[in-house]
């Protein structure tokens, strides 16, 4: 198929609606007005539905009914939205009701602004609503990665029967690159849940609930939950890494800051500085596994994410304590630089001694 | 032996939790009958709440899907919006359908959803053990107005049916009760037309079920069903509040 060039909420839409999504119920914010905008007229295209909400804890809930239904269905949002959303992604997860949902982050706290920012990664990966819960976290960097890990939210909600979040960001939502999207799924040819409210035709009636009164069923259902998340962290941990073969010092970042942070090691490569990158693909389950191999022979992390500090905290734990990790944190607002990132990069690269001995000697003025 | 009398099908064969008199157990019944004498207990969907009725996945013998507090009416448009051809209602007390759920439940009736939904009105919030709900009656005592329901202080009772009305989606709405065998016969016949409003997919049908809770009314049940007919019914008439069906009327 040829390559389309598309601003990246488009490509969101357009990846759920050949996902097999037929279903689309939000309520508009910016920066993913452009999302709501383009499902409602492509949705009427293949026989769809486009329900505006009157507010976001309506749109989650239509999505749970239609969830109970058996369809693939996705809302969108953006930070003060995905607030409102979290009850209803409690539900989610405690109803084992699949659903994708977006969030295109912008600056908080409150109403903040409309910048790109990623200071919603806590609410993302802890849970974010009530209760021993996870929902499955996916941080694409690219248009064609955003297409690619939509298509691919909607496999792992269904596989998983567990909300699944895409974090963008607004910078995300508007650039344009060519993208190639893959042949469209016909929803009639997924293959059929077996646990969907659809009527009690020739079978026994069903409940989907989530109020387990009796402690140890509740208890029963939590570890079952456990077990899933379990099977999740095992099975679809994904990351990428750039130039990470003789690097020592390692840059982790994610989405936007990391396609900034790739900027940055080119800058710095250049300079003969020996930097690579991490970035986490999943936020949940979060690549520990490969950070703390790495840990084993780089001495120095760099965390750089636009938000004051949050996934830093992921990878101390996943580091334990083996590598010095610093932070380069911006909370929302700005856009950091390549240029800016390139800075702290070296700042902490020599600082750390880690240059090889002839830059020792360039920095100390060539005197040796 | 003819039999005359038997458990409506869409019920289970469940005890009911509901205190003695409480009138959650009526009109579960009446809803069962009417789902059974529609025969459309094979698509019916309901959506129980948050409230005494929570369980009520317990009783109803149809497939159910449980709602966060309020939001029933919101989960109703999710289900009804992708089974085009099922029956979906919800079921929902004051707090529920009228305090947190407001919006839902008017945007709801402004779409024309092609929902049933069934408002048991007690006039308290039963299941957290008996605060002010938003129809709790001027004077009224609750354990968040212990002197009584002020209304300069706590706001008048608040008539969700009647603004329902003003919604342009809405076609079918009327209040009733369980208070004497005769309102109970009114009662069910409201909640067969609410139904038929949505088979023949007509937009948004509503019935208010004016409802004892002896519990937290402090009231005996004999006492509570008199209050019921008397008291209940100054702030909330019964009767048709909107019809636009253009059925026969009866
Ligand atoms: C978000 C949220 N807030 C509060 C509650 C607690 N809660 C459960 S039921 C209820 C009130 C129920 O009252 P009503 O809808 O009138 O039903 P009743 O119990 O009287 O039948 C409340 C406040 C909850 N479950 N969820
Ligand atoms: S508390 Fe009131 S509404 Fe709840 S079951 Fe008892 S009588 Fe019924």
């Amino acid at each position: 198929m040829p390559k389309q060039l598309m601003r990246g909420s488009h490509v969101l839409g357009e990846a759920a609606v050949r996902a097999g999504c037929r279903y689309y119920f939000g309520y508009p914010i910016t920066p993913q007005n452009e999302v709501p905008e383009y499902m409602s007229g492509r949705l009427i295209q293949v026989g769809g539905t486009f329900v505006q909400a009157e507010s976001e804890l309506a749109s989650i809930n239509m999505v749970i009914g239609a969830a109970m239904a058996g369809a693939r269905v996705m809302t969108t949002s953006s930070s003060p939205g995905i607030s409102l959303m979290q009850e209803g992604l409690s539900y989610l997860a405690g109803l084992e009701l699949p659903a994708v949902i977006a969030n295109v982050v912008r600056g908080g706290p409150g109403l903040g602004n409309i910048a790109p920012a990623q200071s919603d990664y806590f609410q993302a990966t802890r849970g974010g609503g009530h209760g021993d819960y996870r929902t499955i976290v996916l941080a694409p960097a690219s248009c064609q990665e955003l297409c690619d890990l939509t298509i691919k939210a909607f496999d792992l909600a269904d596989k998983y029967r567990n909300p699944v979040m895409i974090m963008g960001d607004g910078m995300m939502g508007q650039m344009m690159e060519p993208v190639e999207f893959p042949e469209p799924i016909d929803p009639a040819d997924l293959p059929v849940k077996d646990w969907t409210l659809t009527g009690a035709k020739g079978r026994p009636s069903r409940v989907i609930l989530s109020l387990l009164l009796a402690p140890k069923v509740l208890e029963d259902h939590n570890f079952k939950l456990v077990r899933k998340y379990d099977a999740v962290v095992r099975n679809e941990t994904d990351w990428e890494e750039y130039m990470l073969e003789d690097a020592r010092q390692v840059v982790v970042a994610y989405g936007t800051a990391a396609r900034i942070a790739k900027g940055a090691i080119k800058r710095v490569r250049e300079m003969g500085l020996k930097v690579g990158l991490l970035r986490p693909k999943t936020l949940w389950p979060f690549p520990e596994k490969p950070l703390k191999e790495l840990s084993r022979v780089v001495r120095q992390l760099l965390v750089f994410e636009m938000s004051a500090g949050q996934m830093v905290e992921d990878v101390k734990m996943a580091v334990e304590g083996q590598a010095q990790v610093h932070l380069y944190g911006r909370p929302g607002g700005v856009i950091p630089t390549p240029d800016e990132v390139a800075h702290q990069i070296s700042h902490y690269y020599y600082q750390a001694g880690l240059m090889d001995r002839d830059q020792q000697g360039e920095r100390l003025g060539g005197a040796a | 032996m003819k039999k005359i009398f038997e458990a409506p099908k869409s019920l289970k064969e469940n005890l009911f939790h509901y205190c003695p008199g409480c009138g959650h157990s009526i009109i579960h019944r009446l809803v069962a009958e009417v789902i059974d004498e529609l025969g459309i207990q094979e698509r019916t969907i309901g959506v129980p709440p948050a409230g005494c009725a929570v369980l009520a996945y317990n009783y109803f013998d149809v497939d159910t899907g449980e709602a966060p507090h309020g939001r029933a009416l919101a989960v109703a448009t999710g289900l009804k919006r992708v089974l085009k051809d099922h029956v979906v209602f919800t079921y929902q007390g004051d707090g529920d359908i009228a305090a947190i759920g407001t919006a839902e439940s008017i945007h709801a009736a402004n779409r024309g959803e092609k929902v049933t939904a069934i408002f048991v009105n007690n006039g308290t919030y039963g299941m957290t053990g008996g605060q002010m709900a938003p129809t709790t009656l001027p004077g009224m005592g609750s354990t968040t107005t212990p002197g009584g329901r002020d209304v300069v202080r706590d706001g008048q009772p608040l008539d969700l049916t009647q603004m329902l009305g003003q919604a342009k989606g809405s076609v079918f709405l009327e209040r009733v009760s369980v208070a004497t065998p005769k309102h109970i016969r009114r009662a069910k016949k409201a909640i067969k037309k609410a139904f038929q409003v949505q088979l023949d997919g007509l937009g948004f049908a509503l019935v208010e079920v004016l409802s004892p809770c002896p519990t937290n009314w402090k009231m005996d049940p004999v006492a509570a069903y008199e209050w019921t007919d008397k008291e209940m019914t100054k702030i909330f008439p019964l009767g048709v509040i909107k019809d636009i069906t253009g059925y026969d009327k009866d």
